[in-house]
């Protein structure tokens, strides 16, 4: 075990994979001299060179199209959009061709998408975004969303392993604020959900930066036991943990950091209705980013993302309930 | 109205280099035009029966593209194929029963009832299918061929699209990303003269064949109704391709004689344009050429029909899928085989050494 960064801890996973594995290759801009705009790359490319650390034209569609070309005939490719929310320009291509590929043809399509997503540092409207429902409700697509350094490392392993798309949301605001003991060496970690916390009077499940969100807010409730679920793969949704954790605690807070309408959120809370409805005691509440662009100036940004504040509230007031 | 590569075709054209065809190949170049017109003539049918769902498109007059260009690609190679290129699928070694099948929502089909008409690619015959957003294969080719330049490989990618592609933003990141990395992947432009109703003179300024120039690599327009010039112009790209001399866009100047899809009665288009270019089937004179070398066209064309009969009844008497079988298949279990797309036919004389 060594103690790492988040950040460092996705490019252990790379490195790790890139070593054992000669298929695997990264795509993506500014990925190779430069070492990426986050500096997840840095060193990669002195390490396995230009082939596999490949500096693409600015072309996101390109990235995830040549990308689907590559793994049907062999490689791995593991492609970074610079923002999350460049995405959009690749969504066509991710959403139609390889996420549907494997049940139009049985052929699947191994590649996996890292996402650097969300805000908290003024990033403003096109460099703030949390667009993994976008990709939930795409069938055919895995979508993993790590908040620790442990699983930043292990996620990364395992959706390069996977044959499916995989899109992994990393959070640029825990690249280097979140600080964790990491195994050496190769190790994979599941497509499910963790109990971050355990607690009995109350649950808030959660995943990517609201779950350090989460915990901060939730700590020192006089005369509460609260759970923290963290979520880590929202396709495939770990049902079965959410719905232990709510029969558990019966009372649910349900925090995303994006948009609220049809956001991950909104799933766990229908899954709840729909399967745990008779476990509750009380509504199921939801905090989450209003349904606006994420703004640039810091005092509004505050006002739009979930703060701690916001999510101890929303706890105390269903603690009363 | 659509007559600036019409009108091209008028100038110097491209002639015929038979150099590398035997007679066997120029026969089999018509035999597979004459498959590919009648499985879709007899699809076409059932169509009208009510048997084939939703609606059906087809590549009449458009033979010579596919087939041609199918034909100069080795088994090892790649191919994205469009959906007025069924003949590429029967080059590959697709059979028609599985074809008709599919186009019925069968379960013997090649996408096992999850797709329609030929929105399918057979992974055991190198080929990927088309998605309805044109052109999203071009990219997909090239990435294909930049899996083949890193690995050192002899091999080619291919794809086909049409004039209103050449639109779209994706026309333009594939070509740049292609001509950046100097890839092994040829890119047939299908001009048919219509993207459903809306005429090339609505789609685009200068023709597509010369932005070729401007990503760094080599444009072509061939006559696309006839066969061997399109495998001579398949086949010199190909060659270019694998000795690490870069894609090459391909023009094929063809028409779209029927309507995008059988529901559509392209009123839109003028009859004399039609009436003209009905004048230059390209089955007609693969026809003549193969008569000339002796060979009983009429037997070769009556052989195709009793075989797309055969395969008529075959897939008629074949079951629906099963729905409880709609939600399989969505991901690929972690623990099974790895599974890529295999090596398909490869008829050419030239690869039988």
């Amino acid at each position: 075990m060594s103690e790492m960064t988040y950040l460092r801890a996705i490019s252990d996973g790379l490195r790790s994979e890139m070593r054992e594995d000669e298929r695997v290759l990264l795509m993506g801009e500014d990925i190779g001299v430069f070492g990426g705009a986050f500096k997840v790359t840095d060193g990669f490319f002195d390490e396995f060179g230009a082939e596999r650390v490949m500096d693409t034209p600015l072309a996101e569609s390109g990235i995830i199209g040549t990308a689907i070309g590559a793994a049907v005939v062999g490689l791995r490719p593991v492609c970074e959009m610079q923002f999350a929310d460049f995405i959009a320009c690749g969504f066509d291509q991710l959403v139609n061709v390889a996420g549907k590929m494997y049940y139009r043809q049985g052929l699947p399509v191994n590649i996996t998408v890292r996402l650097p997503s969300g805000g908290g540092f003024s990033g403003g409207p096109f460099h703030s975004q949390n667009p993994e429902s976008w990709f939930m409700h795409a069938p055919g697509i895995k979508v993993v969303a790590p908040s620790t350094a442990e699983d930043a490392k292990g996620l990364i392993i395992a959706a390069i392993r996977d044959p499916n798309p995989v899109v992994f949301m990393e959070h640029k605001n825990l690249y280097r604020r979140v600080k964790g003991e990491v195994p050496e060496g190769s190790y994979e970690t599941p497509f499910k959900a963790r109990v971050a916390r355990a607690g009995d009077d109350l649950v808030v499940i959660t995943y990517g930066q609201m779950v350090h969100t989460a915990l901060e807010a939730t700590a020192d409730i006089p005369g509460a036991s609260i759970m923290v679920l963290d979520l880590r793969s929202l396709v495939p949704l770990d049902t079965q943990a959410i719905l232990d954790a709510v029969r558990h605690c019966s009372k649910v807070v349900v925090v995303d950091e994006a948009n609220e309408t049809c956001a991950a959120g909104a799933q766990v809370a229908a899954l709840i209705a729909e399967h745990a409805f008779e476990d509750l005691d009380g509504p199921v509440v939801r905090v989450a980013s209003p349904d606006c662009p994420i703004p640039f100036s810091p005092p509004l940004e505050a006002a739009v993302l979930p703060s701690v504040d916001r999510v101890r509230e929303a706890c105390r007031q269903l603690l009363e309930y | 109205m659509a007559t600036s590569s019409t009108e091209r075709l008028t100038g110097p054209t491209t002639h015929p280099e038979t150099a590398h065809l035997t007679p066997d190949d120029r026969v089999g170049l018509l035999r597979d035009m004459l498959l590919m017109r009648a499985v879709e003539s007899r699809a076409m049918n059932l169509y009208r029966q009510g048997k084939v769902p939703g609606s059906f498109y087809d590549g009449f007059g458009q033979e010579a593209v596919s087939v041609g260009a199918a034909w100069a690609m080795a088994a090892e190679d790649r191919l994205c194929v469009l959906h007025r290129d069924l003949g590429a699928h029967l080059v590959r070694g697709v059979s028609p029963a599985r074809i008709l099948s599919q186009y019925m929502g069968r379960a013997d089909g090649i996408t096992d009832g999850r797709e329609g008409n030929v929105h399918f690619g057979d992974r055991r015959t190198g080929c990927v299918g088309m998605v309805s957003m044109l052109p999203d294969m071009m990219v997909v080719a090239t990435g294909m061929a930049m899996a083949f330049k890193l690995r050192r490989e002899a091999r080619c990618a291919l794809t086909w699209f049409g004039d209103g592609s050449t639109s779209r933003g994706d026309f333009h990141e594939a070509m740049n990303w292609a001509g950046v990395q100097h890839l092994p992947v040829i890119f047939v432009l299908e001009n048919n003269q219509y993207a459903y109703s809306t005429p090339i003179d609505l789609q685009f300024a200068i023709n597509p064949v010369q932005r070729a120039e401007g990503y760094g690599f080599p444009g072509i327009s061939v006559d696309g109704n006839d066969a061997e010039a399109m495998f001579e112009a398949t086949r010199a790209a190909r060659e270019r391709a694998i000795a690490g001399g870069g894609p090459t866009l391909i023009e094929a100047v063809t028409m779209r004689m029927h309507g995008h899809g059988a529901h559509d009665d392209m009123k839109y288009v003028p009859k004399a344009l039609v009436e003209e270019w009905r004048k230059k089937d390209p089955i007609d004179r693969q026809s003549a050429r193969v008569a000339q070398l002796g060979h009983d066209v009429d037997a070769l064309r009556e052989e195709v029909l009793a075989l797309v009969e055969q395969a008529t009844k075959a897939a008629l008497a074949g079951p629906m899928p099963d729905p409880a079988t709609a939600t399989d298949r969505v991901f690929h279990p972690r623990d099974a085989d790895e599974i890529l797309l295999e090596d398909g036919a490869a008829p050419w004389s030239g690869f039988r050494s």
